[in-house]
């Protein structure tokens, strides 16, 4: 069974946050695979190692920068297919679904492994959108994966508890961060890592036409409203009475 | 006229603060408000004192995830009645599913951690929505019709003079997935829902060991409140997901809200800093959790947590 791991290249979460003057994300630091995205490759790996296949990556993000991706593929991904086009700078889910969703065509995958948000979007509807893109049930918000006889069954999370869900092949998975251990690169992953296939594709190679950058224009980027700091005191035995005294002073206790 | 149309999950009690927040936000979006839900109405009373209009209850097997359902009837109904100018949605993982959905049938854009939005005197919208996990809000012009995921408790619900609204029955959506519901799991829970609760005392790496948390959720106990927790001890399994607090799990604006061991990364402090007191227990004096808590104690929470305790069960007693 092939599976496929959308990923996404993310600044450095380190590093502080920047914005250009169009109101996009300044991309131009060091970027880094979205811790989130760690989560579904690990997922992914389990799946294919569990039926026997390979995992694929897929990402729209920009092949001047590969080393994001190459840490997906350090973990055991055999090949990568990416979306690359400066046309793509920008785009909305949708457009970013619409783009993922010929990757996984092209890639030829059964199930396809996203996070459930990335950590510089937070839109999460991606895994939905994949999924209505290729006519596929979507399992969101997983925190347990597996397969068997061809079914997907997950954990899902509901607002009160959990659900189990189940879905036949194929489907579009999106997983919680925390659900499994990431595994760690070896020294033998990251080299082989380095002459793994990355297949680069521009949308009219894809097959898409134009995007339109209107539906959605940032017009400015604000800080949002703040809290100024109130009183700060260095525990030295007086730490917990001082807060029950604060308790009291606010008439919760 | 603009039509807008406020998808929201139902709810036991007949309304919910979420339907009171989406169906404000959606009356000053447009003059035709229609509220849909599904598996059991909301009071119509409630619906149109709030100014809903008109409101669609989608039947749902239980047996199907609710966006599958869901989806398919709205986009029967869009096809009869047309399609509206706006959807606002609340920020729930079946709300999210839903939006994903439907932006590919409708093909329209999805902005989300929407936390202000008005329709603009020529056409469309501009919305604020939160970005970089919450540190930063962006204005964003919306040329058309578009999807909009609002973040729970930015808007303060109010109600005009209106009487009940008609309840429309919807039937189910067309199969559009072969995903099934196996089975449900509900987390038992003693005391307020941690989302509506007076008072929410959260826990965070410093408590640690899992085991610590049982601390919190018994100063919560006392307090009459609710244990939440920070996404890294959820992440390590310490608690359900359920509890999470922060910009994936849930915003809570509680009279007080007790930070303990907790470092307040942006996605932690953007679902708590609606509350009206903070207490901040950490033994890091630059957590930036400081920067946000009206009473910070700098100092080791296992220690100063159980003395606490101690404390607030003797005020109790007395």
């Amino acid at each position: 069974m092939k599976v496929l791991a959308c990923v996404k290249p993310v600044p450095d979460p380190s590093a502080p946050v920047a914005y250009g003057g169009d109101g996009r994300l300044d991309r131009r630091g060091k970027l880094v695979l979205d811790e989130a995205d760690s989560y579904g490759v690990e997922v992914a790996l389990r799946l294919a190692e569990a039926t026997g296949g390979s995992v694929a990556i897929a990402s729209m993000s920009d092949a001047g920068d590969l080393s994001p991706l190459r840490s997906a593929l350090a973990m055991g991904a055999e090949e990568a297919f990416v979306a690359s086009d400066p046309r793509l700078g920008g785009a909305d889910a949708l457009t970013t679904a619409r783009v993922l969703a010929e990757l996984v065509r092209r890639a030829g995958a059964e199930v396809v492994v996203t996070a459930t948000e990335s950590a510089d979007g937070y839109t999460g509807t991606l895994a939905a959108q994949v999924a209505e893109l290729l006519g596929w049930p979507a399992l969101t918000f997983a925190s347990a994966v597996s397969v068997e006889d061809g079914v997907v069954t997950v954990k899902r999370q509901s607002e009160s508890g959990t659900l189990e869900v189940s879905a036949p092949l194929p489907c579009v998975v999106s997983v919680t961060a925390g659900s499994v251990e990431p595994r760690y690169a070896t020294f033998k992953g990251i080299v082989a890592a380095k002459s793994r296939p990355v297949t680069v594709l521009d949308l009219a190679e894809l097959g898409l036409g134009p995007v339109d950058h209107d539906v959605q224009r940032v017009v400015e980027i604000v800080e949002a409203p703040g809290r100024a700091a109130g009183e700060k005191i260095v525990d030295e035995g007086q730490g917990a009475a001082a807060i029950a005294a604060y308790l009291e002073s606010i008439k919760v206790l | 006229m603009s039509t807008v149309w406020v998808v929201v999950e139902p709810s036991e009690e007949g309304w919910s603060e979420s339907a009171g927040e989406l169906v404000t936000l959606a009356r000053s979006l447009g003059d035709v408000v229609r509220l849909v839900t599904w598996s059991s109405p909301f009071d119509s009373l409630e619906a149109g004192r709030y100014g809903a209009t008109l409101q669609y209850v989608v039947a749902h097997d239980e047996s199907r995830l609710v966006a599958d359902v869901v989806v398919g009837a709205l986009d029967e109904l869009s096809a009869r009645e047309g399609s509206p100018d706006a959807v606002v949605l609340s920020s729930t993982y079946d709300s999210r599913d839903i939006a994903g959905r439907l932006s590919v049938r409708w093909s329209r854009t999805v902005v989300a951690n929407v936390v202000g939005l008005r329709h603009l005197d020529g056409d469309g919208w501009e919305s604020e929505h939160l970005v970089a996990g919450g540190a930063r809000i962006a204005h964003t012009r919306v040329q058309s019709a578009a999807l909009f995921i609002v973040r729970p408790k930015s808007v303060t619900p109010s109600t005009i003079d209106a009487g009940p609204v008609e309840s429309v029955d919807v039937p189910a959506g067309s199969a559009t997935s072969s995903a099934r519901v196996l089975s449900r799991m509900v987390e038992e829970r003693e005391g307020p829902d941690l989302e509506s609760a007076p008072v929410v005392v959260s826990g965070g790496r410093g408590l640690g060991s899992a085991e610590r948390y049982q601390w919190v959720d018994e100063l919560a106990r006392l307090l009459g409140g609710a244990g939440g927790a920070s996404r890294a001890i959820v992440d390590a399994g310490w608690v359900p997901y359920s509890r999470q607090v922060g910009q994936t799990g849930k915003t809570v604006a509680p009279t007080v809200y007790v930070a303990c061991g907790i470092s307040g990364a942006t996605q932690h402090l953007v679902g708590m800093k609606g509350s009206s007191h903070i207490v901040a227990i950490n033994k890091d004096p630059d957590a930036p959790i400081f920067q946000v808590a009206d009473f910070g104690v700098v100092g080791d929470v296992t220690t100063i947590l159980p003395q606490l305790i101690d404390l607030v069960r003797a005020r109790r007693g007395s």
